[in-house]
């Protein structure tokens, strides 16, 4: 089964217009033949739909996943609920059999789709452009550092906080080492980032910092005095947030970040066991000609219709090549869609609603949390959505194997990311998980042994 | 038929008070959250965001993507880019439960069945490439090449070998020379000679003890296989350095020629392109890449890996670059890769080649009465012919005659790339498409190549816009919608 539609008189017909006997006979002209493979690949023969489909349902089934389980997992990728007209409409071929917009006439669903994208991306962040997307949220805060870096070649440290995602952390270590960048960590007290070591971490070396809002770790930080320290330094401030946190949050572009990156995953998008997601990145009108990526914007055509095209590429790698701004090629189109279609369902009532129920449920969580024998909260900062949950007996591997046979994935260990934090896990409520659902959660703690 | 709707944009379809969603009922405390917050991190408004009917967003994206020309509605032979057809089954089959619910932190015990689909995807990557360390993790293509730079800089850095250039082809993607620079190293162009191929005596001369990698693609840019690569690879090596191959064009190899075979020593997959992976409006791809195994330590942390007849990730690798991105990698694009080798088999894979071939060449061979094609009268899965004689005999470009080609319901090929030759067109018709479908394209260029310079000027006629002023996008950008 090769989706192919050449039948063997197609194929005489066609070999006999190119001039030649066989198809080998055009390999052969190309490809030198000791340079071809002398047996065939040593992969098994195909097979049909049915089969396939058994297969891939016997593989599916050595899953637990967040339908079968309740999923208390966050840690950068969440459970949200995800209305069936996302689905539906990104199902259409029309936008996710095609692709990057090259002939703007024959794409301007997906142009406009862009457009729309970046204008909701400004409206939510209270930047002034969107690119629309990179590959996803750490790779976005990676360019936005590198854009910073870009500004001052003298300028080479990257500050950010224990409170950064991990991955985005060793992220942007995997990038910087390359191009003589630091990455400097401020630790974190009591579960918000040491305001006094923020400040001394940066100086006038210092390109960016990168702000986490609400941290890995769940907790709302007091940003201004995070950012007061990086303005009075020169540097510019990048903002990393949560895009369902928006609809109570204030936007960053209202408490001084230059630049915003998130996670897009939850909006609109499955947890596809980490990918493909989106990263959302967007900054103020000065650095637009840094910003990596695909723009969209508006013009008119030749009748003077307004319509949209792929603008600014003097940017891009595809016209600058080694002076690009980033490597990046394309965006990460029909997730982005997705993103789209879910804001304008949301609308400004039901994303606010959404995020305060977030809200509203973890700190339901915690109020448990602190009624529990086992297990207690491992600080009291504000948090949303996600809070630090520590195990008294600081057996949290057996603690979440206990709570997997109860049928719940009950939450993220962060021993993995530090040894202080081993007897600590990270705990997620998004609006589908229900009050009997965090009762039980937290019941199944107290009885586990 | 008239489609108003869709040219509107959301915030002029809003209206105050519409909404599409409802909540259940908050079922805990209400309050509690908001009375912890500083009030001072609380937005004093919701964002202003459109205010929709469900039905308004159901009709306003469904009349858009109808502006889309799409593998699923037309021929595609946008070359370099691959559009094959994408499987219904891969689609379904990424989304079941147990699939498309996986939470990326999950522990191995909790997803075997995601991990040994893996496993076995980095195996079967391994054999067709010749390769045998793999990494699932990149992003796309340009996120491979750039991953794979960075494990050959870490190479290096080990060995304690200070090397600067990484050498790239004047025919090249522009995301290789973006991507060696972004790995911190300086790029040598190389030029490629009259026969399309590189230019021997150019890329001789810039090997040198200063030279870390080779970027090379093949079959290159023009569709063409470099004959001379196994000598190429051996040169770099001599000079101590490493081949890289971008694997953009694999579709045209599968089964017939294995980068590990002829020299390469890392490589990245595009299983967008060569394994049917839907490209999305632009997106999601993913990057796989696949090393030699001296270089294999190197790669990015976590590997899928088995033992003790269970499967897991193996982030335990002291030399590893580290991480390049969150998480485990694109899942999504992986599965349907997957799905794909598994329905094809190897004989399928090769199949799919042969046929790649086989419809590029009967392509080349009928175009190439009608239109100039510099390198030759024979390709691999693609070729590149040129509109500059059309250009100065009568005024029409590249871009002209690329546009005319909407009207009749064809997408068009690449234009202007790759930048060796004048007026490019780019085409790769791909093995999905039949033999009546590629005489209608021919058909249509006949037409098209007769008609008056002006009706080409202006095309297209049939497309709901005609020819968007890039410059004035450009000059006055608009990147969002204003007074909301």
């Amino acid at each position: 089964m090769s989706y192919l539609y050449a039948t063997e008189a197609d194929r005489r017909a066609m070999l006999e217009a190119i001039g030649v006997e066989s198809i080998q006979q055009l390999i052969d002209d190309q490809v030198p033949k000791e340079l071809q493979m002398n047996r065939p690949l040593d992969i098994a023969p195909g097979v049909g739909e049915l089969e396939l489909t058994r297969w891939m349902q016997r593989l599916a089934s050595r899953n637990q996943g967040a339908e079968s389980m309740v999923c208390f997992l966050g840690g950068g990728a969440y459970d949200h609920f995800i209305p069936a007209a996302v689905d539906q409409i990104a199902a259409r071929g029309e936008w996710y059999t095609s692709y990057t917009p090259y002939q703007a006439e024959v794409s301007q669903g997906n142009l406009q789709a862009m457009f729309e994208y970046e204008s909701l991306v400004c409206e939510l962040t209270g930047m002034d452009v969107s690119n629309a997307s990179v590959y996803e949220g750490a790779t976005a805060a990676v360019e936005a550092a590198l854009m910073c870096l870009s500004l001052d070649a003298k300028r080479r440290r990257v500050v950010v906080s224990e409170g950064l995602h991990p991955h985005t952390r060793q992220a942007l270590q995997t990038y910087l080492q390359w191009i003589d960048g630091t990455l400097v960590v401020v630790p974190v007290h009591d579960g918000l980032t040491d305001i006094a070591g923020w400040e001394q971490a940066i100086d006038d070396k210092t390109a960016c910092v990168l702000v986490s809002q609400p941290s890995y770790l769940g907790s709302l930080e007091p940003v201004d005095p995070l950012v007061a320290s990086a303005k009075k330094a020169g540097a510019q401030v990048i903002a990393v947030v949560d895009p369902i946190s928006l609809g109570v949050l204030k936007r960053p572009g209202d408490w001084g970040a230059d630049l915003v990156v998130a996670e897009g995953q939850p909006l609109g998008n499955p947890l596809a066991y980490g990918g493909p997601y989106l990263g959302i990145l967007a900054c103020r009108d000065a650095l637009v000609r840094r910003l990596p990526g695909r723009i969209a914007g508006q013009t008119e055509d030749r009748h003077g219709n307004r319509c949209w095209v792929l603008t600014l590429q003097t940017r891009e790698q595809h016209i600058r090549r080694e002076k690009a701004t980033s490597n990046i090629c394309t965006n990460q189109g029909l997730l982005a869609l997705r993103a789209t279609i879910y804001l304008s369902l949301q609308g400004p009532q039901g994303l606010r609603a959404t995020a305060l129920q977030c809200g509203e449920k973890g700190e339901y969580l915690k109020s448990r949390i602190r009624t529990s024998k086992r297990v207690e909260l491992a600080w009291e900062a504000p948090t949303w959505r996600e809070c630090v949950v520590r195990d008294r007996k600081g057996q949290v591997e057996s603690l979440l194997a206990q709570l997997r046979d109860r049928g719940m994935l009950g939450g993220i260990p962060l021993a993995d990311w530090d040894s202080k934090w081993r007897d600590c896990f990270l705990v997620a409520v998004t609006e589908k998980r229900t009050r009997q659902e965090i009762d039980a959660l937290v019941d199944a703690i107290d009885q586990v042994s | 038929m008239r489609n108003v709707q869709s040219t509107l944009l959301l915030s002029e379809l809003s209206k105050t008070g519409r909404s599409s969603v409802q909540l259940p009922p908050l079922d805990v405390p209400e309050g509690a959250w908001a009375g912890q917050v500083p009030s001072g991190l609380l937005a004093d408004r919701p964002p202003a965001l459109p205010e929709l009917a469900e039905g308004d967003v159901v009709r306003h994206f469904t009349n858009l993507s109808t502006l889309n020309m799409s593998v699923d509605t037309h021929f595609y032979p946008l070359g370099s880019c691959t559009m094959k057809y994408n499987p219904k089954r891969n689609e379904r089959l990424a989304s079941i439960p147990g699939m498309i619910d996986l939470h990326p932190m999950q522990p191995a015990q909790t997803i075997q069945g995601l991990l040994e689909l893996m496993y076995q995807l980095q195996k079967d990557l391994a054999e067709i490439s010749g390769l045998p360390g793999v990494s699932l993790q990149p992003a796309a293509g340009a996120h491979g090449e750039l991953t794979a730079l960075m494990v050959a800089a870490a190479w290096f850095r080990k060995k304690g070998e200070k090397r600067r250039q990484v050498l790239t082809l004047d025919s090249a993607h522009g995301t290789n020379p973006a991507s060696a620079k972004m790995a911190g190293w300086d790029t040598v162009t190389v030029k490629s000679g009259p026969n399309g191929l590189a230019d021997l005596d150019d890329l001789r001369s810039k090997i040198s003890s200063d030279t870390a990698v080779l970027m090379i693609t093949n079959p290159n840019t023009l569709g063409l296989f470099e004959k001379q690569i196994a000598k190429i690879c051996q040169w770099v090596h001599e000079a101590g350095g490493l081949v890289y191959l971008d694997g953009a064009n694999m579709n045209a190899i599968l089964g017939i020629a294995r980068p590990g075979d002829f020299g390469a020593d890392m490589m990245h997959y595009n299983p967008h392109k060569t394994f049917s992976g839907p490209h999305g409006g632009g997106g999601p791809g993913a990057g796989p890449i696949c090393v030699r195994d001296f270089l294999e330590p190197f790669l990015p942390a976590p590997v899928v890996a088995f033992r003790d007849g269970s499967y897991y990730l193996d982030s335990d690798r002291p030399l590893s670059i580290g991480r390049v991105r969150s998480f485990f990698g694109n899942t999504g694009v992986l599965v349907r890769a997957y799905c794909y080798i598994k329905t094809l088999g190897g004989p399928g894979l090769r199949e799919a080649s042969d046929v790649a071939v086989l419809n590029a060449n009967y392509l080349l061979a009928r175009l190439s009465e009608l239109l100039q094609v510099p390198h030759g009268n024979r390709c691999m899965h693609e070729f590149v012919a040129s509109a500059s004689e059309v250009k100065k005999k009568r005024g029409v470009s590249a871009m002209d005659l690329a546009k005319r080609m909407l009207d009749f319901g064809f997408h068009a090929p690449t234009v202007y790339f790759p930048l060796t030759v004048p007026e490019a067109l780019m085409m790769e018709p791909t093995e999905t498409e039949s033999k009546e479908t590629l005489d209608a394209f021919v058909e249509a260029w006949r037409s098209i190549l007769e008609e008056p310079a002006v009706r080409l000027h202006e095309a297209p006629h049939s497309t709901r816009v005609s020819r968007p002023d890039d410059v004035l996008a450009a000059r006055q950008p608009r990147t969002r919608w204003t007074a909301f």
